[in-house]
């Protein structure tokens, strides 16, 4: 009976190592100092997590697909500068728009939200139509989408000054909660909370979330099925965009600021949460469950580790072991037996 | 020990893999100087008892000797150390670079100069053309090996294993896609090594080849050596019913589809934009038809086909479904028109290899789960799956198991399945059996004169003659692009159509 319980063992560690990883990692730092095994580290690594969740879940569709996208991190600086630009209390005294009147809270949201969609749908169809490769391509728009940005915020009045004074009601979505006290729930831990289940039943539950696995086991193959691949590219870029417009809205009202540099790199981490947590970067292979979990043990090193006073250069070797063994495992996983 | 008769000796080898004893005692005894044929059906073992000797796998148990020496090697390199040499199936070289860089790879000629090691690239040249010219080999080691053919790629193959001194050479597939000249070729140089007093252990699915260039045949069958023979001894008919486990009276099953008049296919003047590929075929099929396409290699059958279903472009020629003129420009649009394409290359264009059973089957059709929700009815996509796998026969632990994980004959009957699934009328099946092993290719006939009685109309590439006129009720064939003319089933020969197939070629 030992013998083949021994095989199931390693199965069972082998498809779940990425939570292990996350539960001794835990684990370790509650040993060491156990508070932070109460509420508000936990809230607060949530917290930290929420929107780099979002930016992870729309960069997972497209690693999915065997691409990548490096424009992420701009397009969040875009859309928290647009959206702080036009969210300013009209009491403040250096306004982005000095005449602008009170908007209402979900319109300039929107059109953060819109003109990232609109970057990302270019993305798609540089990638989809004109053949070019993602890396490329995205690393294009990375670089334009930050021109554009700084454009925009060197305009008269502002000429390159932080934006700050956002209304109360913006800075409420990013610092508010349900509840009160330690055991309230921050509105955008649910809303990553709300998006995180949307893109699960996108993935596992709708034609869409099927054609995007298969585009990235096989792209010729699913050319050949009769997938659009096209059109779906299209969309997954597009819905990434979308995805990185929201977190910079939220950015934006949880730091009650921004200014061109924002979101700087946050493609990196985003991509990093997916290969720690078990998307293949060769395409069509991946799940919900395992990003959220990459998410999550980043924030938790930088957060627990702060937490038990280790040395932040020390976090970053950390992280970047992490990165590394984590591929160098799932390939494994994947290998081809015969 | 004493010297040996036998090169190589394989003894009682086994080996596991996680729910599979992909081999039980296994021995193989290789004489020098002889070609012996290793034959199973796909999934017997040869693969895996060849990964042993070659040092990919680690064997459970058994012993290998080699002239008589105990033979224990971790790694495929030590093994060609020891003269062992693995023509593969899918070639492993680096394309872009030369002859002679891939001939000596890990082992170049260098000099020094001081305190440096250089690689010396006029020796490496000298060696390579001698090599070259003592097997009659005429490649110049410059030549960038994606620029050479299939055929000179395998001779380049040959060439690295003679530069290890091997002792045996296995030779996997090594036919498979080379024209009737190239493999004449192929049999001289092995006729050749012969000569030199070196082995070659031969894996083959082509039984009449083996019976032509073989001395010694061994048979696998479901991971147990079945036993060994002198060529000589056998013929076509024994060895397959060696390799399946019962006799075989009919290779074909009994053909019950009745074709009706009623034409559902038309095609007029198909002409492809490259002027090398087909031009001007016109053809009809009929409902409950099967139409064999046959022909050399290069004979454009596959572009033909894939232009009807929207992969390739069309400059001219006009397509008819039920008498309806229409225009095909994507896969989108033929699947739409009740259309379904098993394509020739598996691998790349067919299967998705790191899914599953169930996702590889209900994805052509996915669009047909969609609730008014817009989400997928799972239920019904599990069942529709199962049924399929049911009703094919597909040998797979279940729907969650990776199509990678399974043979060449189910996952080909897996992506019969996703067609099946669209419910099309007309089967586009480019070389549907090629690779797949003797039992699973009368199992895949049983299911293509199943669909034919069914009514639905099937259009069939094949290389292979005897299948081509067992399963056709009518061949076309073509030649260079064009069409040579019909055969109808009752004047079908392996000459008449050969005589077809060759008729434009200039000689």
């Amino acid at each position: 009976m030992k013998q083949i319980s021994v095989p199931r063992v390693k199965d069972f560690v082998r498809m779940n190592a990425i939570f292990l990883v996350l539960l001794i990692l835990v684990a370790s730092i509650a040993i060491i100092d156990p508070r932070f095994l109460s509420i508000r580290p936990l809230r607060d690594i949530l917290l930290q997590s929420a929107t780099r969740a979002i930016i992870a879940l729309g960069i997972f569709f497209i690693i999915l697909t065997g691409g990548v996208d490096l424009s992420a991190g701009r397009m969040v600086g875009l859309a928290a500068v647009i959206s702080a630009s036009m969210l300013q209390s009209e009491t403040y005294l250096r306004r982005f728009y000095p005449d602008l009147p009170q908007l209402p809270l979900w319109l300039p949201i929107l059109i953060a939200i819109t003109i990232c969609f609109i970057a990302g749908i270019a993305n798609g169809v540089i990638v989809a139509r004109f053949g070019v490769p993602p890396f490329i391509a995205t690393l294009g728009m990375q670089v334009a989408i930050y021109g554009i940005n700084s454009i925009y915020f060197d305009l008269p009045p502002n000429n390159s000054q932080p934006i700050g004074g956002l209304s109360r009601a913006f800075t409420n979505l990013g610092t508010g909660t349900i509840g009160e006290g330690v055991y309230s729930l921050p509105y955008i831990v649910i809303i990553a909370a709300v998006v995180a289940v949307f893109a699960w039943i996108i993935a596992n539950k709708t034609e869409f979330g099927k054609n995007v696995y298969a585009i990235g086991g096989n792209v010729e193959a699913a050319r050949v099925s009769g997938v659009n691949i096209q059109k779906n590219l299209i969309i997954i870029y597009a819905m990434a965009g979308a995805l990185y417009g929201l977190a910079g809205v939220l950015e934006a009202a949880r730091t009650g600021g921004a200014t061109n540099n924002y979101g700087t790199m946050y493609e990196l981490d985003a991509i990093a949460a997916c290969v720690v947590g078990g998307v293949s970067a060769t395409g069509g292979i991946g799940k919900i469950s395992g990003v959220l979990a990459g998410v999550l043990i980043f924030s938790v090193i930088n957060y627990g580790l702060t937490f038990i006073n280790v040395n932040p250069y020390w976090q970053l070797i950390l992280k970047g072991l992490i990165i590394v063994s984590a591929v160098a495992f799932d390939i494994r996983k994947y290998r081809r037996r015969n | 020990m004493a010297q040996s008769e036998f090169v190589l000796e394989m003894l009682n080898i086994s080996k596991e893999f996680p729910g599979v004893k992909a081999l039980d005692q296994v021995s193989l005894r290789v004489r020098p100087g002889t070609v012996h044929a290793l034959l199973g059906e796909n999934g017997a073992g040869k693969s895996t008892l060849m990964k042993c000797l070659f040092g990919l796998y680690k064997e459970d148990a058994g012993e290998i000797y080699l002239d008589g020496q105990k033979f224990a090697i971790q790694s495929a390199r030590e093994a060609m150390d020891k003269g062992i040499s693995m023509i593969h199936q899918e070639l492993h070289v680096n394309t872009h670079r030369n002859v002679m860089e891939n001939i000596w790879l890990g082992r170049f000629p260098k000099r020094r100069l001081g305190p440096v090691k250089l690689v010396d690239e006029r020796t490496m040249y000298q060696r390579t053309k001698e090599l070259f010219d003592s097997l009659n080999m005429d490649i110049d080691p410059w030549t960038k090996v994606g620029d050479m053919s299939v055929s000179e790629r395998q001779l380049m193959e040959i060439a690295r294993a003679v530069s290890y001194h091997s002792k045996v050479i296995i030779m996997d597939e090594p036919t498979s896609s080379l024209t009737e000249n190239e493999v004449a070729q192929l049999f001289h140089i092995i006729r050749d090594l012969k000569q030199r007093n070196v082995a070659i252990i031969y894996i083959s699915h082509k039984i009449e080849e083996i019976l032509r260039i073989s001395d010694e045949v061994s048979i696998l069958r479901d991971g147990k050596n079945v036993g060994t023979w002198k060529a000589e001894e056998l013929t076509e008919d024994a060895i397959i019913s060696h390799m399946v486990g019962r006799d075989l009276v009919d290779r074909f099953p009994p053909r019950e589809n009745k074709p009706s008049d009623e034409v559902v296919l038309r095609v007029e003047g198909l002409t492809s934009p490259i002027p090398t590929s087909f031009r001007e075929v016109s053809f009809e099929l009929r409902q409950g038809e099967i139409l064999g396409i046959g022909g050399l290699v290069g004979a454009q059958r596959t572009e033909l086909i894939e232009a009807l279903f929207g992969l390739r472009r069309v400059a001219k020629g006009k397509v008819y479904l039920k008498g309806q003129e229409v225009k095909i420009d994507s896969p989108i649009t033929a699947k739409k028109l009740g259309m379904a394409l098993l394509t020739e290359e598996r691998r790349s264009t067919g299967i998705f290899p790191v899914l599953d059973v169930l996702e590889n089957i209900a994805i052509a059709n996915i669009h047909d789960y969609v609730k008014p929700n817009r989400l997928l009815d799972d239920k019904a996509r599990k069942e529709d799956a199962a049924d399929s796998v049911e009703r094919l026969q597909v040998r797979t632990p279940g729907l969650k198991t990776l199509i990678q994980d399974l043979s060449g004959g189910n996952q080909q009957k897996v992506l019969l399945g996703r067609w099946l699934l669209t419910e099309p009328d007309i089967f586009l099946l480019d070389e549907p059996t090629r690779g797949i092993d003797v039992g699973a290719k009368y199992e895949f006939y049983t299911i293509m004169m199943e669909l034919a009685k069914q009514g639905k109309s099937i259009i069939f590439i094949s290389s292979e003659m005897p299948e081509l006129i067992g399963m056709s009720d009518r061949i076309m064939v073509m030649c260079e692009g064009r069409l040579a003319g019909f055969v109808s089933r009752e004047e079908a020969t392996q000459e008449r159509i050969m005589r077809l197939a060759t008729q434009f070629m200039s000689a």
